[in-house]
């Protein structure tokens, strides 16, 4: 077993807060992603977490230990470096047996899990060269088959494919995911990229200004985001974000953009009515509104200002009274730039955010 | 997966005058590269040929050295008794003795002293790191002549002038700035993250030390230890102010310049400048690298 907890964390740089208060659970083999943008203090909870930068305050278990003041080699962990940190004057067999050879592996078995790492890798026939002369896609294939081959419970990777090509990046994604679904560690992987994030991990911890926003599976942050930043954070193109005006009408509350009325949904009635007279945030994401040619009862009439046709979907830029959002529709709709068309907000995927914290309303469970 | 394109592509048809101006420009930079590689022929000559002409009087015999007009290497006779006169003049061997041990104990010392300091200046930020980086270089702004006289008096006071292990400190004292930054911008292109992983994967702080920063850094200490090498075997006038007795091979041979013959001259400046020319052939790759390094 090994869980890891960390509590109240906090990590200073002089005045500058990197990390802030932190809290989280891991689970026992659990995939964590932590997401942000840079600077946002998910690299340095990362390196609180292995112990290279000591946390300010709080506390860190790792398994059933309190590793908060242990130093690095003692926590159990292993860990792949965003630029890989490949040791130069050692050949890939000396750099994948490095951490066994320091923890005093007997030599078959370091021998033998070389091997294993090497394999699963496919970096089997380079065991011999040195990283000098490898590509970075290799070079992040030694460092990932260092980390494993340490067989630590819990594996810590910091943007580790950051600095490889897009097409390349696809790949490792993939294959990442199965191999980390192979070796079952407790996995905390640091990224900037929202799609790696909803791709690869069980949760996602979005951090912005050293404060978890929301931590939860990738496909809540990614539907019900919990404020303003996740929902403008994760998806591309990102949530849209509208103002409406909200009435109390006997009982029932309606939100009007401009004229046109939205009927909330039935659970988020009595969240809106402390809302009455004032205005509200409505997000929506660029595939859930339905864009159609003709006028319907229950649509809004919008100008469109881009058309981006990318192949599998057409982006519609659309201007909505003040506001311009993004709508996603089948690639044969024939939509053109100045032409007015109809936009349906089914009111279940419809989002609402108070306006002055930017937190979004969800009815309890 | 490369495509034959020229089925495609369009051939453009150019203008006779647009070419003209084409084949002009050509021309130009033709001109240009000859003109850059004859100025550095002419700078390479006006070194080597003054290096070319003490060599063929050192590997000559004294009768030819003596002789008028003198001639270069491959038209007078081979020998070595020229060299063999010089290193059998009176002190010479003990110079050379003096030299090198001076010259080693520089490196050992000015190693110790810069490794340390290059690694702060390297790995750490502090309060005044950039004062202490010009510092550093101001020393080598006072003129040796400066830095000698007031330590010979020094020196004289403590009962330790005309001693070779002094003039080491003075030498040491002397190489310290550029070992100093030199070491410092080998242990800037070592990333931290590397003595990181290693603490992650099982090391302490001076195993990471050990096992990783050293073994990258030796060829960039060994370049370094080179300089100061050269840098104390040609030094002269603090070996000069600093001792009598126990001199170093260019203070010995400048204390009897005045009165010696011509091949023990030739002789000597071969003797002093082949050290320096091999090592500074070897270390070249590194110390293009430092100085790379420094102007950044």
């Amino acid at each position: 077993m090994s869980e890891i907890l960390i509590e109240n964390v906090t990590k200073r740089f002089g005045k500058f807060v990197a990390v802030d208060n932190v809290s989280m659970h891991i689970k026992d083999q659990e995939f964590m992603v932590l997401l942000g943008p840079s600077g946002c203090g998910k690299t340095t909870l990362l390196r609180t977490i292995a112990g290279l930068g000591m946390a300010d305050e709080g506390r860190i278990c790792i398994g059933d230990r309190d590793v908060t003041y242990l130093p690095p080699r003692e926590r159990k962990i292993s860990m792949v470096f965003q630029n890989y940190a490949i040791f130069p004057h050692m050949s890939v067999q000396d750099n994948i047996a490095f951490g066994l050879k320091m923890n005093k592996v007997d030599k078959e078995t370091t021998q033998k899990r070389v091997m294993e790492a090497a394999k699963l890798l496919h970096i089997e026939n380079m065991l011999d060269r040195l990283p000098g002369a490898m590509s970075g896609g290799q070079r992040q294939r030694v460092a990932v088959a260092r980390a494993i081959a340490m067989q630590s419970e819990v594996l810590l990777m910091d943007e580790p494919l950051s600095n490889l090509d897009a097409l390349l990046r696809l790949e490792m994604r993939a294959e990442l995911k199965r191999l980390l679904a192979e070796i079952k560690a407790t996995t905390i992987y640091v990224t900037h990229d929202q799609i790696e994030a909803l791709s690869m991990g069980d949760r996602i911890a979005v951090i912005k200004d050293g404060i978890v926003q929301q931590c939860d599976t990738p496909d809540i942050v990614y539907d019900k985001p919990a404020n303003y930043f996740v929902g403008s954070f994760i998806g591309n193109p990102p949530m849209n974000f509208m103002d409406g005006q909200v009435h109390s009408n006997n009982g029932s509350v309606e939100v009007y953009i401009g004229d046109f009325r939205i009927l909330p949904e039935e659970a988020m009635q009595p969240l809106l009515k402390p809302y009455h007279n004032k205005s509200i945030v409505l997000g929506i994401r660029a595939e859930n509104m339905q864009t159609i040619m003709n006028p319907d009862e229950d649509a809004l009439e919008v100008e469109v200002l881009v058309v981006e046709p990318l192949g599998s979907q057409n982006l519609l830029t659309i201007r909505v009274g003040e506001h311009i959002i993004k709508a996603a529709t089948h690639p044969t709709f024939a939509a053109e730039p100045g032409m007015h068309v109809w936009m349906k907000f089914p009111s279940e995927k419809i989002r609402w955010l108070d306006r002055d914290t930017g937190v979004a309303l969800y009815p309890e469970k | 997966m490369k495509k034959n394109n020229t089925d495609q592509t369009p051939r453009v048809e150019v203008a006779p005058e647009v070419l003209a101006i084409h084949l002009k420009m050509k021309r130009m930079q033709k001109l240009r590269r000859g003109l850059a590689y004859l100025v550095g022929i002419v700078i390479s000559l006006w070194i080597l040929i003054p290096i070319y002409f003490i060599a063929s009087m050192a590997l000559t015999t004294p009768e030819v050295v003596r002789s008028y007009p003198k001639g270069v290497l491959p038209f007078i006779p081979f020998s070595f008794d020229t060299l063999r006169f010089f290193l059998g003049s009176y002190g010479i061997v003990r110079g050379i003795v003096n030299s090198v041990v001076v010259a080693l104990i520089t490196i050992v010392l000015s190693t110790i002293i810069a490794a340390p300091a290059g690694y702060a200046i390297s790995r750490y930020i502090f309060k005044g790191r950039d004062l202490f980086r010009l510092s550093i270089l101001a020393v080598r702004a006072f003129p040796v002549v400066v830095l000698s006289i007031p330590l010979a008096v020094v020196f004289i006071q403590l009962g330790i002038y005309d001693n070779i292990f002094s003039l080491a400190l003075m030498h040491t004292a002397l190489v310290l700035p550029t070992s100093v930054l030199v070491l410092s911008s080998v242990f800037a292109s070592i990333p931290f993250e590397l003595e990181e992983a290693a603490m992650v994967f099982g090391c302490t702080p001076v195993q990471a030390f050990r096992y990783i920063v050293i073994p990258l850094i030796l060829p960039g200490v060994a370049a370094s230890a080179i300089f100061s090498f050269v840098l104390s075997w040609n030094e002269v006038f603090a070996a000069s102010i600093l001792t009598i007795q126990n001199r170093t091979l260019p203070a010995q041979v400048l204390a009897t310049l005045p009165y010696s013959p011509d091949p023990y001259k030739f002789a000597g400046s071969f003797f002093m400048l082949i050290p320096a020319i091999i090592f500074i052939f070897l270390i070249r790759r590194y110390l293009f690298n430092m100085w790379g390094q420094i102007t950044k």
